[in-house]
């Protein structure tokens, strides 16, 4: 037997204790949230009627099949409340996932170009943000954006407004907050296929008569389309069910998925709905979410 | 000339400082505001470390950041344990049965909405009667930072030679030895990184912590977070920069680490 194969014997059996505790923590919850979504609403706590009981036996759990109420499923797609909020919620990462493209894109070729030396540095410095905590950052910009913040005092002492503008609560202040919180999300994974390119496919394109423009156009951008992929993929999946950066920034009026999960569960005490909405919001990412799976997974094993 | 086409342009160079001055500056405000004399957050009233002090006498956030500490650490050791054994498992497993549900469970998290996250968990929780804390909020985090571990050390089996360990094996060590004598060594950097994300990542979530902890017993970030809905206040521009003080001094202690094992693990592959 080849070192190698000796070698994956073990390696297996150390990935049984990270496998059992992924199926305990994150496969068994869900089937906990499909459970409950399928239930109906108590004023009880927890809130829910249980849909089984498997000490009951067998005849309770083919009872308890009859009675699954699909009524909060029914609520979603009747409710305005629910489609709204999903229709923002994609409009909103679909808008803010292009933003982050047309800013972060830049970024990435800029660090690219730079010489060896400084690209590490470079690197380093779009990854400490991100290290910096996420609500921290949003209140970073709550700072400037205020009434009487610094964004307000330079533009009245410029004399490009007249009045303070209301900045908070807005979606502009909203999207500010995404993009800053995602912008190292999207560069990164273009930086790296950027990088890893081959200059001389640009210097065959230049001799051939290529303006730079047709050279990017024809040359750079599709070859960084895998990186465009996976760094649009990282972007949209969370800000679809984000919660935070909507929550303190965006006005009350118009809610995003997360945000009306959060309230049907906090506010509303209504588990069952919060969960259908949550097997909704998941079925909705499953697509994003297994191309996702595809692309990391071809880039930490595509040679092995 | 052939380096003309890739040579750095003015664009290039603009896009670059506009990009680093937007992800940079929002957070130096933050910082030098929380020096400000001044209760009026946006009136500079000269230096101060009133707000400091402020934080240090706040039993209630100083419970919480203790909390916050304690669940990061433990967190993010189980979590770093449990992510370089997955990661181990991916790299070095080869083909084995259930492979493709153990990568999915491993890379989904990584962007599975917080809120589905915390809510899945917390269902879990309260069917298995927990009572609802420091224990369920560092299993919460575990499972969501452990992720991010694998992730970090799995890509660097992937890049190691492999033949340093089949070496070590033909020369008689047995797996477990040629795993702790080589390949340990060599991916100690990852490992440390790995810690340090998960640790950060800890002291960040509001959502899942949110979801999972019990009445009396809220995390920093949770507590920041109902403050901050009420407005800006200076003692949290203190806390905050605490905060990033925090994670910067674990960052270079955990650099110079990774650095000091690393040149020790380079300078002994060749052995």
């Amino acid at each position: 037997m080849s070192a190698r194969r000796i070698f994956a014997r073990p390696a297996r059996l150390a990935a049984i204790a990270p496998y059992l505790w992924m199926v305990l923590f994150f496969l068994v919850p869900f089937a906990f949230v499909l459970k409950i979504s399928l239930s109906q609403t108590v004023i009880a706590q927890p809130p829910y009627t249980p849909v089984f009981d498997l000490t009951e036996g067998r005849e309770a759990l083919t009872a308890a099949f009859a009675q699954l109420s699909f009524d909060n499923f029914r609520l979603l797609l009747h409710d305005d409340l629910y489609i709204l909020s999903y229709l923002r919620s994609l409009v909103v990462a679909l808008t803010s996932t292009l933003i982050l493209l047309l800013i972060g894109y830049p970024i990435a070729c800029g660090m690219a170009r730079l010489p060896q030396r400084w690209q590490g540095v470079a690197m380093i410095l779009v990854i400490v943000p991100f290290w910096t905590s996420f609500l921290i950052r949003i209140y970073a910009w709550i700072n400037i954006l205020q009434h009487d913040g610094l964004l307000n005092k330079i533009l009245l002492a410029l004399h490009i407004v007249s009045a303070p503008v209301v900045w908070l609560s807005t979606d502009s202040a909203m999207y500010l907050g995404i993009v800053y919180s995602y912008l190292p999300f999207m560069i990164l994974p273009l930086y790296a296929t950027l990088s890893k390119m081959d200059a001389s496919l640009l210097e065959a394109a230049n001799d051939l008569g290529a303006s730079p423009r047709r050279a990017f156009w024809l040359v750079t951008f599709p070859l960084s389309l895998p990186g465009v992929g996976a760094g649009a993929l990282l972007c949209f999946i969370p800000i679809v069910g984000e919660f935070v950066i909507p929550d303190l920034l965006a006005g009350s009026d118009s809610l995003m998925i997360g945000q009306t999960m959060w309230l049907e569960f906090f506010t509303n005490k209504d588990w069952p709905v919060a969960s259908a909405a949550a097997v909704a919001l998941l079925l909705l990412l499953v697509p994003p979410l297994l191309l996702y799976d595809r692309l990391q997974r071809r880039q930490l094993e595509g040679n092995s | 000339m052939a380096h003309t086409v890739t040579r750095i342009t003015r664009f290039n160079m603009t896009s670059l400082a506009l990009g680093f001055a937007f992800l940079y500056l929002p957070i130096v405000i933050l910082v030098i505001y929380s020096f400000n004399a001044s209760r009026l957050v946006t009136v500079w009233g000269g230096w101060s470390l009133r707000w400091y002090h402020e934080f240090f006498n706040d039993r209630a956030m100083l419970e919480a950041a203790w909390m916050s500490v304690s669940v990061g650490a433990v967190s993010a050791t189980l979590a770093t344990l449990l992510g370089t054994l997955a990661a181990l498992g991916l790299a070095r497993g080869e083909r084995f049965r259930g492979r493709a549900l153990f990568s999915g469970m491993l890379y989904s998290p990584l962007v599975m909405p917080e809120v589905i996250s915390g809510l899945s968990l917390l269902l879990l929780f309260v069917a298995l009667n927990a009572e609802r804390g420091f224990w369920t909020v560092t299993i919460a985090h575990t499972t969501l930072t452990m992720c991010f571990v694998t992730v970090i050390v799995q890509s660097r089996l992937t890049s190691l030679d492999r033949s340093l360990e089949e070496a070590a094996m033909d020369l008689g060590c047995d797996p477990v030895r040629a795993f702790l004598l080589v390949t340990l060594p060599l991916i100690v950097p990852a490992i440390v990184a790995g810690w340090m994300l998960a640790v950060t990542l800890s002291l960040d979530d509001v959502v899942i912590a949110s979801f999972t902890t019990g009445p009396g017993s809220a995390t920093l970030p949770i507590r920041i977070y109902s403050e901050v809905r009420l407005g800006v206040k200076p003692e949290i521009n203190a806390i905050c920069t605490l905060v990033i003080a925090l994670i910067a001094v674990i960052i270079v202690a955990a650099s110079f680490a990774s650095k000091l094992s690393s040149s020790r693990g380079e300078s002994a592959a060749p052995l």
